[in-house]
């Protein structure tokens, strides 16, 4: 199946809560509106044509100056068809999107790194916290806002944890 | 990071395996929950080794982020260069131009770096579940291939050599020998390890019916790689999304039903034979010609053309310090490493620098269906079955 008549049939479905679609290097990507995403990955699960019965992977990319400020990716692959595709939705800063763990087991830890690193929260999750940064840790470092070399506040963290005895000061100097 | 158990009764244990554990294979931090010696439920915890990579790509051009790809499966380096080096360009869309000559340079590469990261990965699990000379043979092999490595680009463990657009230079004088002398000897030398290990009968106890898992679980669970093959998933990238120069070449995927460590064992013994196979191919058809693409606009200039001409050098400092214009638009890339499908998925806004990278581990996905794995056995199968997923910290966490 071409990536035109993957769109055409996927576009008779859902063509109202399409958002955008585009082609890039013979990779499709479709965008949706985030209430029916659940419902698309289902479809493009269990339909015996299409069979995406692999998440390769899941990430979220931050653009800070819009409103609805996060993409949602999905990398999807057909093993039986050998098709790829990308599914993509959107959502607010404080707005949880839908897990996929009921349909592929991947997401699981996927959406538990995407939770850490950007603070997007996934509802009927099976185990929502943290996996990369330790559990206290506050915010979210792979926001775009968040300094590359960390914040001042940072080293509350590390004085907290550090063991009794050991020289806490003079740290590495951080960039203002 | 902490998931909290309760003890429901006497019978019921919680044991912390790792992090400093040498069989974890790095800082793997293992809560289980036991009944008597069964596992009831399990944890696994990382994120210890986490370096914030993917942050530090959206601050770099991409030629500088190279040399990070080496840094996350370090015991394959060459195939994580090859990996991120495919994903850059087929987002600039010059993968169907590269040069033959560097493309069997890479697939010689990427074989070797497999065959390395499956002796060490034979090495370590035989030595977690307690067989100590299989250890010492297989550092013998890796010492060949880590003395080639070192031949073509002077060093043993992070390389950074498969370059954008080609390779960092042609191979020296003297490489195809020692490959022609390497293909030779190691068939012989995988079959020292079979007599050592395929049907020990303390190795098969150890190994047959343990960490099973189903065809459909690996798949849900989007376990990749060797893992799934040994699942009876029969898929391999390269030879269903093929990239480089595999369709040109002639190999085997190896696959087996069991699903279980045996499995998964045999499995990656296999692909040994078949990448020395590869290789035997490549040094058959690999032609002359240059080893790097000519396209001033992606990639470094050659040092004499810098030197002698003054707009090439003006050039290269804008390349250098802003980096490469590479269109915008996203794209995904996996490659079929030895640990698994490890993919880059890059988002361009059409600037020198990525404005997002992610990386899709093939560890980090492969530890979240060990809890899965490990149900219901007994607590010293972990290490087998962590043995036997062969995973790296470097790549997991990031």
């Amino acid at each position: 199946m071409t990536n035109e008549e993957l769109f055409e049939k996927i576009k008779s479905k859902f063509g109202d809560y399409i958002i955008e679609h585009d082609t890039f290097r013979d990779e499709l990507s479709v965008t949706i509106k985030k209430e029916k995403l659940i419902e698309l990955m289902k479809f493009l699960h269990d339909d015996p044509e299409l069979q995406f019965d692999y998440l390769v992977m899941m990430t979220a990319v931050d653009f800070p100056e819009r409103e609805e400020r996060f993409d949602l990716v999905y990398e999807l692959r057909s093993i039986p068809h050998k098709m790829i595709m990308r599914v993509k939705t959107r959502t607010k800063e404080d707005e949880p999107v839908d897990s996929v763990v009921s349909i592929w087991n991947s997401a699981n830890w996927d959406e538990r790194e995407t939770y850490d690193m950007f603070g997007i929260k996934f509802n009927n999750h099976p185990d929502l916290r943290r996996i990369l940064m330790p559990e206290d840790w506050e915010g979210y470092p792979l926001r775009k806002d968040y300094p590359l070399k960390g914040k001042p506040e940072d080293d509350l963290w590390l004085d907290k944890h550090l063991p009794e005895g050991q020289i806490k000061k003079p740290r590495h100097t951080r960039m203002p | 990071m902490n998931k909290t158990y309760e003890v429901d009764n006497e019978r019921e244990v919680i044991v912390n395996v790792g992090p400093q554990h040498p069989a974890t294979h790095g800082v793997l931090r293992y809560v289980v929950k036991l009944d008597g010696e069964r596992i009831v439920d399990s944890d696994p915890q990382v994120g210890f080794l986490h370096r914030g990579i993917e942050k530090l790509a959206e601050y770099m051009t991409y030629q500088q982020f190279n040399p990070y790809t080496d840094r996350l499966d370090y015991l394959a380096a060459m195939n994580n260069n090859l990996a991120y080096v495919m994903a850059v360009e087929k987002l600039l869309g010059i993968d169907k131009d590269i040069p033959e000559r560097a493309q069997y340079i890479r697939v010689i590469m990427a074989e070797l770096g497999r065959i390395a990261s499956h002796l060490v990965w034979l090495a370590t699990h035989a030595l977690d579940i307690g067989a100590m000379t299989v250890f010492l043979y297989c550092f013998r092999e890796r010492e060949y291939i880590l003395d080639m490595y070192e031949m073509a680009c002077g060093n043993r463990l992070t390389y950074n050599y498969i370059r954008i657009g080609g390779v960092a230079r042609d191979l020296p004088k003297g490489f195809m020998d020692k490959l022609k002398e390497f293909v030779k000897l190691f068939p012989p030398r995988l079959k020292e390890y079979h007599t050592l290990l395929t049907k020990n009968r303390i190795w098969l106890k150890r190994t047959k019916d343990v960490g099973y898992i189903s065809r459909e679980d690996a798949i849900n669970y989007g376990i990749a790689g060797p893992c799934t093959r040994g699942s009876g998933v029969d898929w391999d990238l390269r030879r269903d999304m093929p990239y480089s120069v595999y369709p040109e070449l002639n190999f085997e995927v190896p696959v087996y039903d069991e699903g279980d460590v045996y499995a998964r064992y045999l499995v990656r013994m296999d692909e040994m034979l078949q990448s020395n196979r590869i290789l035997e191919q490549c040094i058959e058809k690999i032609p002359d010609g240059p080893a790097m693409i000519d396209a001033p606009q992606y990639v470094w200039e050659p040092k004499e053309r810098l030197m002698m001409n003054n707009y090439a050098l003006m050039k290269h400092f804008v390349k250098v310090v802003k980096g490469i214009k590479a269109p915008a638009g996203e794209v995904y890339f996996g490659a079929e490493n030895p640990k698994g499908e490890l993919g880059f998925y890059i988002y361009s806004t059409g600037e020198g620098k990525p404005y997002r990278l992610k990386i899709r581990s093939p560890s980090f996905i492969n530890i979240s269906a060990m809890p899965k794995m490990v149900e219901g056995g007994l607590i010293a199968d972990i290490i087998s079955v962590i043995g036997s997923l062969d995973f790296v910290f470097g790549e997991c966490d990031r």
